[in-house]
């Protein structure tokens, strides 16, 4: 059951990725985007983690994709006005992307995953109690320091927006 | 620069303190006020049923007098669609045959007489220029309508009835 | 999982749908007829009897119209902008509790379609996306004006979902739970959060007011700038979904306003009652009389606070009520430091 709900949303993952890269539309490439992460949000829900799933949602779908959507509206793109690239650039993109890809594909051969689809052991580590105290007691420097880090980020921002720094 | 009428108020724009700053108090009084409303006596007419009592110089719709014999007055001058600013009125003129006499007053009558009342901007210039008092402004107000046919008003609709 | 289960929630779902609907539908002949007691007029009162039918005649009048989609306009993401937007506000009711469990025919009957540990999440997620139908249907619509009611409505509801989400957080932390079901058990009687956390609920209410594009933040229908907003180029029953969407939204977030602050199905002297079922049903009165309230509270201050300026909007989400929102979980930590709730 678990196995075969696993394979169509991987497929349906697998396939809105696609439209989102072979898409015309930069609009409809977003939307795209937004099944993706959808999608995804549905695997999380199959493995049990319910509080990923669910921010998942919310921040991905639910906040970055529109403000990429947002921006997209705003820089009206489409087919007439994109710049043509130069086939030298499409090339060297080929060649990275297949890099990563084969990167991927080695790391998952070593790592052993075989055929069978990830199975957590603990199941109900996802739930937000258990996720909450792994994460203020075991991980809670890196929480922090990673929160620290986006403070900046955000403050990085705010300044670079601001017209005069003085 | 003195003003001419010495009667105007400079707005002096004072900082807001510190209750005007977060505004609810002035939601709050707005809401109250608001809710002071909904408890009012209404205010409505309710058109068809009720009718609000028109002013004396009222200008309504148009009606064609008849003399005290029951004769129309109107002598088909055309003054009337002289007058007219919006052009609204048409008419055709006709000879009053004997024996007809207690049908119209002038030996001249308009046949046909007709009012586009969606053209018709309700001046009164028409009721002014007549010389024979044959038109009045003294009805109702103009009915709504689906067909524009159904504003070109004849003779059938303007002439009042002959009262016994 | 038996069959009886099933039905039972099948029946639940579909009451549900059916009076959330008939809710907005009602709300909007409120709408009309509140505005006009705030104007000192009657509203309307023609079909039926003080109106009653006004909404039936609204739908038949919406079904009947035109049908226009513009020519340059995408046509997929025409239409699918409008469902997208009745679907968001329909579904959100899955998570509401409205009552306690009734027992019926031997067996204990939850009134609530999904009880998830996540709930409260559930409906910022839910909420997050009901943005998408305006973004789509304004993209879509190929004009201007739909588009600035797009791009509005997007930041809008981005920047009034974070305050929301703080002020929320503060309110979780004394609960201890984000289960709606569990939170309104935890209110039972008259120990309503609304006494812990007026703060909190000011904050929500305000981003809720946002959040549902309603007079004072209804800036992405904003007719004297934007024609229509995001539905300039909507007729016949796609503009019906979009006006229809806003009120089922309103009454969801009456519905979420009142199971997490104002005790939801909870009422003073509810332990009095020893009949369990009648103590629910009660419940399910109390919790609805609660919703209606709040709508009413809407429409009122629809009908008192003119709109506000974009840049005011702005500056009220993020200079306001986001730092008031931080102060507000920095008082309820002390608050737990200090009593223990
Ligand atoms: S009221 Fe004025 S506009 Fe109307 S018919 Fe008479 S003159 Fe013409
Ligand atoms: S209504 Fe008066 S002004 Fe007009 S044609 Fe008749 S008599 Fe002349």
């Amino acid at each position: 059951m678990s196995h075969s709900l696993f394979y169509l949303l991987s497929f349906i993952t697998l396939f809105f990725a696609l439209l989102v890269v072979f898409a015309k539309n930069p609009i409809h490439s977003a939307l795209y985007m937004v099944m993706t992460f959808f999608a995804i949000t549905c695997q999380y829900l199959i493995l049990n983690a319910q509080f990923l799933a669910i921010v998942n949602f919310i921040v991905y779908m639910g906040a970055i994709m529109v403000l990429i959507l947002f921006s997209i509206m705003f820089l009206n793109l489409n087919q007439d006005t994109e710049p043509q690239k130069s086939s030298l650039l499409k090339f060297a993109g080929v060649i990275s992307a297949g890099l990563l890809m084969l990167t991927l594909v080695g790391a998952i051969v070593k790592t052993g995953g075989g055929d069978v689809p990830f199975e957590l052991v603990n199941s109900n580590i996802g739930l937000v109690k258990n996720l909450g105290k792994v994460l203020f007691n075991e991980f809670l420097l890196p929480f922090e320091i990673a929160s620290v880090l986006l403070l900046s980020a955000m403050v990085g921002a705010v300044l670079l927006a601001k017209k005069d720094i003085n | 620069m003195n003003s001419l009428t010495n009667r105007k108020k400079v707005l002096e724009s004072k900082k807001m303190n510190f209750w005007e700053r977060i505004y609810l108090p002035a939601i709050l009084h707005g809401l109250s006020i608001t809710m002071k409303h909904f408890f009012k006596k209404k205010t409505t007419i309710y058109y068809p049923e009720q009718k609000r009592e028109f002013s004396e110089n009222f200008r309504g719709l148009h009606s064609l007098k008849r003399d005290e014999n029951g004769a129309e007055r109107c002598t088909a001058c055309g003054l009337c669609a002289l007058s007219c600013p919006a052009e609204a009125i048409t008419m055709t003129a006709a000879e009053r045959k004997p024996g007809e006499e207690h049908l119209y007053r002038e030996e001249k009558y308009a046949s046909v007489y007709e009012i586009n009342m969606l053209r018709c901007i309700f001046c009164g210039f028409c009721e002014e220029a007549c010389p024979k008092a044959a038109i009045f402004l003294d009805g109702d107000i103009a009915k709504a309508g689906y067909k524009r046919d159904e504003f070109i008003f004849g003779k059938d609709k303007l002439v009042e009835p002959i009262v016994k | 999982m038996d069959i009886a289960f099933i039905i039972e929630k099948l029946i639940l779902i579909s009451a549900i749908l059916a009076i959330s609907l008939v809710i907005a539908m009602y709300t909007t002949l409120a709408e009309r007829k509140f505005a006009g007691f705030f104007q000192d007029r009657v509203g309307p009162n023609r079909a039926g009897p003080w109106g009653l039918l006004q909404p039936l005649a609204d739908g038949v009048k919406l079904f009947t119209k035109e049908e226009i989609i513009p020519t340059h306009a995408g046509t997929f993401l025409f239409v699918l902008g409008p469902s997208l937007s009745m679907f968001t506000a329909c579904i959100t009711t899955a998570v509401i509790p409205w009552g306690q469990d009734l027992f019926l025919f031997g067996r204990n009957i939850s009134l609530q379609v999904a009880d998830i540990n996540v709930g409260v999440l559930y409906v910022f997620g839910v909420v997050s996306l009901g943005v998408y139908g305006v973004m789509i249907g304004g993209w879509a619509s190929n004009n201007k004006f739909s588009l600035l009611a797009a791009v509005r409505s997007a930041s809008q509801n981005i920047s009034y979902e974070i305050a929301m989400g703080l002020s929320i957080i503060a309110l979780l932390m004394m609960t201890g739970t984000l289960s709606l079901r569990e939170i309104s058990e935890q209110q039972s009687g008259m120990n309503w959060n609304i006494f812990y956390q007026p703060l909190g609920f000011l904050i929500f209410m305000i981003c809720s007011f946002a959040e549902t594009n309603r007079t004072p933040f209804d800036l992405p229908e904003c007719e004297t700038e934007l024609v229509g907003g995001h539905h300039t180029e909507y007729s016949s029953m796609k503009l019906g979904f979009y006006l229809f969407a806003e009120y089922i939204n309103m009454f969801v977030s009456s519905a979420i306003m009142a199971s997490l602050y104002f005790g939801g199905y909870n009422y003073p002297g509810m332990h009095l009652i020893s009949n369990p079922n009648v103590a629910a049903l009660i419940g399910v009165a109390a919790f609805f009389t609660k919703i209606l309230l709040f709508i009413f509270f809407f429409i009122w201050v629809r009908w008192t606070v003119p709109r506000f300026r974009y840049d005011q909007l702005m500056k009220l989400g993020w200079k306001v009520l986001i730092p008031l929102a931080i102060i507000n979980i920095a008082l309820t930590g002390a608050g737990i430091l200090f009593f223990g709730k």
